[in-house]
């Protein structure tokens, strides 16, 4: 990756995380899981996709679907920073004049479903992808899976029936930020190792830091047409960009006061870490 | 014609029809050399068969989904509520052996709370056919409705001649009386048909109406039922709560009508499993069961 393209993806995924923190405050967002996977979304829409806000409709477009669904304030600053949505509805976050709320929903131009509970979207993933087969189109279907999502069977049943079909059209994305609300995977139902259990599913598996473009790149580069589908295992850090919050058990779902925004706002330039006097909420 | 004639029929003038089911092809298991891709056998994956369809939906699509009532309506509710009902896609849910016809299958097997669950979500239309004659019938009008629609399969004969075209929304009124009025579903009009014969015998008028469609209920019919018949008899093979009784209930409610209704339905508790016209003797389910309570009811 040249290192223009590059400092243009930093230079996107950085207003995007700013958009997050704005909305941390006045109701909150899930600030960790949107945080963990900006990049991607980021990385996604500037180099793979081909998305413009014209081509919403298009039916040849490629589909991005997020399925954890928590992760959406990084999809919304991703469609602000692109033109999908004016940058100004973003301050009608949870309320009631939009739809710009806590979980992804189809009146935002951009988003292809919503989502909200878990363990949905890898199967209607599988349905946009077998109807493109079926078409013979060329486009692909993205979908990113929240690694805590794995626990649910839906998933499970999702990846016997997209290899059954020989979806190689479909590719998911699993944010590996390692925690689940507020736990670890690991110390709640481990799911590692996660790359022979995709395998021994028949999928293509490949893992990557979530954060590295170059290392993006060649992951999705690498995608196979070999009759399966394939899996990016992407090894991302929860609430990244913010130190203060990085890997933390309970900055799960945040409502920040503003001046704490405008403290974190800094941080994420690089400048002190900010002092956080707000409740952490733990749903355990 | 016959369901799958009609499916066959339909997805050869136009390619918009899906195929699917959850491994359970007995409605449907002459279609795949005539659908190739478009019939799609998922195996025992009900979620993931109906978060398919919303995929395939949203595509343009209008599949067309099978698995037994119970494991259709249960094992996969939250994704036709989040899935199907709440974007208002056009997937139809064909759920086989509902109600009685699961006969001695057991209680894992028994769909006697599907009319209420489907019918408690937004958008979401609700048919009971009668009689496979009637299925076919009314799958022809709604392969291609753009909304979404649960189905209780019934591949019995028809027990009368259906004297009114399937319509969205309009049940079939069989007969005219008023002393009593029959509003009856599914598999269930056999027996309404055999009490009615009864009644009649006993100089009793009955107007039998095949109410057809739970949702959207043909208010007009029940009304005027409720209006017109010293009394009214609400028949399902479902539980008492949140069905056809209910939707009556809620209906004469809405428009001050104090009816006189004797509603035949499960109470709270499953059917005792065996063949299915032992099931019906066992519940009280036959015609002169009905025809006695009705009776019982009216004297």
């Amino acid at each position: 990756m040249d290192k223009q393209t590059e400092l243009d993806l930093k230079g996107l995924a950085l207003k995007v995380r700013e958009h997050i923190v704005r909305m941390a405050t006045d109701g909150g967002c899930f600030i960790g899981a949107s945080l963990s996977c900006a990049d991607l979304i980021v990385y996604l829409y500037k180099e793979v996709l081909g998305l413009t806000p014209d081509k919403v409709q298009d039916e040849n477009r490629n589909y991005l679907l997020l399925s954890k669904g928590h992760d959406v304030p990084a999809l919304y600053g991703t469609l602000a920073e692109l033109g999908f949505i004016e940058r100004e509805r973003l301050k009608h976050h949870l309320y009631t004049n939009d739809s710009i709320y806590w979980h992804p929903n189809r009146a935002i131009p951009g988003i292809e479903f919503h989502s909200g509970s878990l363990g949905h979207l890898l199967s209607v993933a599988i349905g946009i992808a077998y109807d493109i087969k079926l078409r013979g189109g060329k486009n692909k279907v993205y979908v990113i899976l929240g690694d805590g999502e794995l626990n649910e069977g839906s998933m499970w049943e999702g990846f016997l029936v997209a290899k059954a079909f020989k979806l190689d059209n479909l590719v998911a994305i699993v944010d590996r930020n390692e925690f689940q609300a507020n736990v670890r995977t690991e110390d709640l139902i481990p799911i590692e190792p996660l790359e022979p259990k995709f395998e021994a599913f028949g999928w293509n598996v490949k893992r990557v830091n979530g954060h590295d473009y170059t290392a993006l790149e060649n992951a999705f580069n690498w995608i196979p047409h070999n009759e399966s589908p394939s899996i990016i295992i992407a090894d991302t850090v929860r609430g990244k960009g913010l130190p203060s919050i990085e890997r933390r058990a309970d900055r799960w779902f945040v409502n920040f006061k503003p001046e704490e925004v405008e403290q974190l706002l800094k941080e994420l330039h690089g400048e002190a870490q900010a002092e956080l006097t707000s409740e952490t909420l733990m749903v355990r | 014609m016959t369901y799958e004639d009609v499916l066959k029929e339909i997805s050869q003038q136009s390619d918009k029809l899906i195929v699917m089911t959850a491994e359970n092809r007995a409605a449907i298991r002459n279609l795949p050399p005539h659908l190739g891709k478009r019939f799609i056998d998922v195996g025992i994956c009900e979620q993931t068969m109906i978060g398919m369809a919303a995929g395939l939906a949203l595509r343009g699509r209008y599949p067309i989904t099978h698995a037994l009532a119970t494991f259709l309506v249960f094992r996969a509710y939250e994704f036709i509520r989040d899935d199907v009902a709440i974007p208002n896609l056009p997937v139809k849910m064909v759920g086989g052996v509902p109600g009685f016809l699961s006969d001695a299958n057991g209680p894992t097997h028994q769909a006697i709370e599907d009319v209420a669950l489907m019918r408690g979500l937004p958008n979401m239309m609700v048919f009971c056919p009668s009689d496979a004659e009637e299925l076919a019938a009314g799958i022809k009008v709604l392969a291609e409705y753009p909304a979404p629609c649960y189905i209780r399969h019934n591949p019995h004969p028809a027990p009368i001649k259906h004297v009114a075209p399937f319509e969205i929304g309009k049940a079939e009124t069989l007969s005219e009386g008023n002393d009593v009025a029959i509003l009856v579903y599914g598999f269930l009009l056999r027996e309404a048909v055999k009490a009615k014969e009864i009644l009649e015998a006993h100089g009793k008028s009955v107007r039998l109406v095949n109410v057809r469609m739970p949702k959207p209920i043909d208010e007009a019919a029940v009304l005027k039922a409720a209006r017109e018949c010293a009394l009214v008899v609400t028949l399902e093979d479902h539980f008492l709560t949140g069905g056809l009784h209910s939707i009556v209930a809620e209906l004469l409610l809405k428009h001050k009508l104090a009816g006189n209704v004797l509603p035949i339905a499960l109470e709270q508790r499953w059917f005792k499993p065996a063949l299915l016209d032992r099931v019906l003797e066992y519940e009280g389910f036959t015609g002169k069961q009905i025809a006695e309570k009705i009776l019982k009811a009216l004297s």
